[in-house]
């Protein structure tokens, strides 16, 4: 091995560890101090259309409407989508813009419903012999019930299903929950842990998995306990519930793959591309209330927490509730809320307004207060100290990541693999100078994409304006060569005029001939002709062919070329 | 309501915080220094210090940086504290003083300011005073306090420093001596080793007295710096490594080079392994990045000891690596997850 290969090397780290990674207080305790609560009716529900990757849904409801819980208020656009469903019965007030849950403080179209608290389920189908249906038609309860993966990606959970499975062989079920203060996985698994097999057996029937690893952090001993002895005798053969030392970001699906298999997902793969399919432990429970009991997503588990809130706990939640209906719910001080955070400390936003509803990604809700978690301190120059570079979990260098993003250099930080960061936060965290790592990134990568964006579509532009200029003057040319042929005829016909038995008539391969110049420009430009025009160029050059071949095999047509039929 | 951007909780650390344990876990190594060698290493350290200090305050004035913040972020302090831990401690005031005014003016904020610095400023200081000042950088070695019959006064130590280079020089001669790797390396061409060992600068001690417990108090500082996780391990065993096994190599027999022992011990190498190579600003920055960069700075302080003309190199061998930590750093790129074959 030369010097430089190794120098390159792999990383050499056991193959249930990932390199880097943080070790943060976790702060789960106080909110699971209680039992897994089902949060009040709210006296109105805001439901975005857009609580998912992909297309947003089309509503097919309209103000006025009543409706039951579980009725759908607003279908699936295409594949990458998902529908939403009324969360409880009541009345549709209206599809309005509503400020929403992102970081960019925008509205968006949500249907809003003021609830009649009589909670009237919708007629329902229950499937508690599922196997008895075909595959097709579970994958399309799946698709109809708006499942999106709740840990926090919100991905269409039936277009992930739909993928390829032929050459997925193993489950890899993430019940890491390695983000601090967040517990909605961990209370749905002590408490719950039935519903969450159901889902995993639903899923199996679709795939026939090969084997189904479960991955729980060793700080949560109540949900492993309870996840053991709930493993059913059907799957026990094959289920492997495997616990790993607490470690930020565990629960990071690429990073759970590498705890649970050693195996990385290839850099802008997925994990079908290893054999896997990964689902967050929340997904699994929804999946088998859509098939078991035909219960769309209309609820999930949300930690709410933080010192600001003087009842933390896990909440299971319909979505569309307003944040702060729920955030004084559970004993919020409304007003007094310095902040607050959808989403862990280390990856979550900070809301700019409590308006917003809980949606589907919506895991947790947490109100610290300043001694919590102080404001972020001024930056510091960066003194290089590499402690971020120990703490990326994808070995990514950071700090230079940080100077390719300040300099502008965005092909030096697009080399450095800034597209493989996850941001979790690892970096900043650790960083002594308090720099806004991910921030830089998420800058430069926003940059990155818009610049390639434009860049495209300069590209078409030049394309188009291309195309036209070769259409321009591939009409000159035939104007010009018409022109020359017309001249050509006359003088011809000149010639003939006072000696009508005068020398033959022109070679058809003599330099002048307007044909065979016509053909030879055309393939001459046909050579290096865009490829967007180049089928064009060719039907031109064939009728040129054939034209010159046409005149040879009647040489004496030679005078009236056939096309110039259009200028006689 | 305030939304700043995640994450939202940060370990509690700071640069002021990594600067101060570092000069903290000099203060051992610093200690025994002035136990062994007088009074020489504290005013050095002093005037080094107050040097820096004024003279980060007027550039960051000057530069219109915030004077308070980046003053009290420690760094100065530390490269003043450096460069005084490795200059001779009888030399004259200005010495420390113009070596401080390089590391600070030229090497630190001539190129940017904390973490801009290609070079190690306490070392820019001391290669600069060594080729400038030569006969102070070497004549003015202390001697062993217990080899002197009264010691290291006060007095004498400041008349030392304050007199000047000419200034009573019998009196400047009794309190000096040449320094153990410098007394070795110029006394084995024409003896044995035993005979060289006989040189009052080995006669305590079992290698070169007093030199072998400042360099334990580094080895101690150093690992509570390992401990702090404030460095990592790869740079000093590269350092100690790339030494070693030079010194194997080319040392094994005493009686022509200076043995191991006293390279690992009888000079500035765990200062240099522990607190100068470890610079995070200058040096290369991933971990296998660092165990190259080491490892040069190892076998260039060997080959510079050796077949130099200077008897200490830890200075010269770490800028030189500082000037190869860029490249260093561009071919020790850490493989990313779930990269795929790169040419």
């Amino acid at each position: 091995m030369n010097l430089i290969s190794w120098m390159r090397g792999a990383r050499q780290t056991p193959s249930d560890d990932f390199p880097g990674g943080i070790f943060p207080p976790d702060r789960k305790a106080e909110s699971l101090a209680r039992p897994l609560e089902d949060a009040p009716l709210a006296p109105r529900y805001i439901l975005p259309l857009n609580q998912h990757i992909g297309n947003p849904a089309v509503p097919v409801v309209s103000g006025g409407e009543q409706v039951r819980t579980g009725d759908l208020l607003a279908d699936a656009a295409g594949v990458i989508s998902a529908s939403v469903h009324a969360p409880t019965s009541g009345t549709i007030i209206g599809i309005e813009n509503r400020p929403v849950a992102h970081p960019s403080g925008l509205t968006t179209a949500c249907v809003v419903l003021q609830p009649d608290y009589r909670d009237d389920w919708r007629n329902s189908d229950p499937w508690p012999d599922f196997r008895a249906h075909r595959h097709a038609d579970i994958l399309q309860r799946i698709q109809q019930a708006g499942l999106t993966g709740l840990g926090g990606a919100s991905f269409p959970t039936a277009a992930k299903l739909a993928s390829d499975r032929e050459h997925v062989t193993t489950l890899i079920v993430n019940g890491a929950e390695c983000e601090p203060y967040i517990t909605a996985d961990q209370s749905l698994m002590r408490e719950q842990p039935a519903r969450i097999f159901e889902g995993i057996d639903v899923v199996d029937e679709l795939y026939r998995f090969d084997a189904i690893l479960i991955g729980i952090e060793d700080n949560k001993p109540d949900a492993i306990e309870a996840m053991r002895a709930a493993v059913p005798v059907s799957l026990a053969d094959r289920v492997t519930i495997r616990t790993f030392p607490a470690k930020y970001p565990s629960g990071g699906e690429k990073q759970l793959i590498q705890r649970l298999t050693g195996l990385e997902v290839p850099s802008g793969g997925l994990p079908g591309d290893l054999g896997l399919l990964c689902h967050n432990v929340g997904t699994l429970a929804a999946i088998a209330d859509a098939v078991l009991r035909d219960q769309p997503l209309i609820d999930r588990v949300v930690t709410v927490t933080g010192e600001a809130i003087s009842r933390p706990g896990t909440y299971r939640v319909r979505l569309g509730t307003p944040i702060d209906f729920l955030l004084e719910h559970c004993g919020a001080a409304s007003g007094s809320l310095e902040r607050v955070i959808m989403g862990g400390p280390m990856m979550g936003f900070a809301l700019d307004t409590l308006d917003a509803p809980v949606v589907k990604a919506t895991n947790c809700l947490l109100a610290p207060t300043e001694a919590e978690l102080p404001s972020p301190e001024p930056a510091q120059p960066c003194i290089r100290c590499g402690l971020c570079e120990q703490a990326c979990p994808v070995g990514l260098l950071p700090q230079q990541l940080m100077w390719f993003a300040q300099a502008h250099e965005w092909e030096k930080a697009d080399d450095h693999h800034l597209f493989d960061c996850i941001e979790c936060g690892a970096c900043a965290y650790v960083c002594p100078s308090h720099i806004p790592l991910v921030q830089y990134y998420r800058f430069a990568k926003g940059t990155i994409r818009a610049e390639q964006a434009a860049h495209e579509q300069a590209e078409r532009a030049r394309q188009r304006f291309e195309a036209r200029q070769a259409r321009l003057d591939q009409e000159k040319a035939e104007k010009e060569a018409r022109r020359k042929a017309r001249a050509q005829a006359a003088k011809a016909r000149k010639e003939k005029a006072p000696s009508s038995a005068a020398g033959p008539a022109p070679t058809t391969g003599s330099p002048d001939d307007p044909l065979r110049a016509r053909l030879e420009k055309a393939e001459a430009k046909l050579a290096d002709a865009p490829e967007a025009h180049r089928k064009a160029m060719e039907t031109t050059v064939r009728k040129l062919r054939q034209q010159l071949a046409a005149r040879e095999q009647s040489p004496a047509q030679e005078t009236q070329p056939p096309q110039d039929r259009s200028a006689t | 309501m305030i939304t700043p951007s995640s994450p939202h909780v940060q370990r509690a650390t700071s640069v002021q915080q990594v600067m101060l344990t570092v000069w903290a876990a000099t203060l051992p190594g610093f200690f025994a220094l002035i136990h062994f060698f007088g009074w020489g290493y504290l005013i050095n350290a002093i005037l080094a210090t107050v040097t820096a200090l004024i003279c980060e305050a007027i550039v960051l004035r000057l530069r219109k940086r915030p004077v308070a913040r980046f003053l009290s972020d420690g760094s100065a302090l530390v490269t003043a504290w450096l460069l005084a831990l490795s200059l001779p401690p009888l030399a004259p005031w200005w010495i420390p003083v113009v070596g401080s005014i390089a590391a600070i003016v030229f090497a630190k904020h001539l190129y940017g300011g904390v973490g801009n610095n290609p070079f190690n400023p306490a070392m820019v200081g001391y290669a600069l005073l060594l080729i400038s000042f030569p006969v102070a950088m070497t004549t003015r070695w202390a001697a062993p306090e217990a080899l002197l019959a009264d010691g290291h006064s006060l007095s004498t130590t400041l008349r030392a420093i304050f007199g000047g280079l000419s200034a009573e020089s019998p009196v400047i001669d009794a309190i000096t001596m040449a320094t153990p790797l410098d007394t070795y390396k110029t006394s084995i061409n024409g003896a044995l080793a035993t005979e060289v060992r006989a040189d009052p600068v080995f006669s305590r001690g079992w290698q070169a007295y007093g030199w072998e417990w400042v360099s334990l108090w580094y080895l101690i500082g150093g690992l509570f710096l390992l401990w702090r996780r404030i460095i990592t391990w790869h740079t000093p065993v590269a350092v100690l490594s790339g030494l070693a096994l030079c010194a194997l190599l080319f040392s094994w027999n005493a009686d022509l080079r200076v043995p191991l022992l006293l390279h690992m011990v009888g000079g500035a190498t765990l200062l240099g392994a522990f607190f100068i190579a470890t610079d995070p600003v200058s040096s290369a920055t991933s971990n296998r990045g660092k165990l190259v960069y080491g490892a040069g700075i190892g076998v260039l302080i060997y080959v510079i000891r050796t077949w130099g003309s200077y008897p200490d190199a830890v200075a010269f061998a770490v800028l030189l690596m500082n000037f190869a930590a860029p490249l260093i750093d561009h071919y020790t790129r850490p493989r990313v997850y779930g990269e795929t074959g790169r040419s």
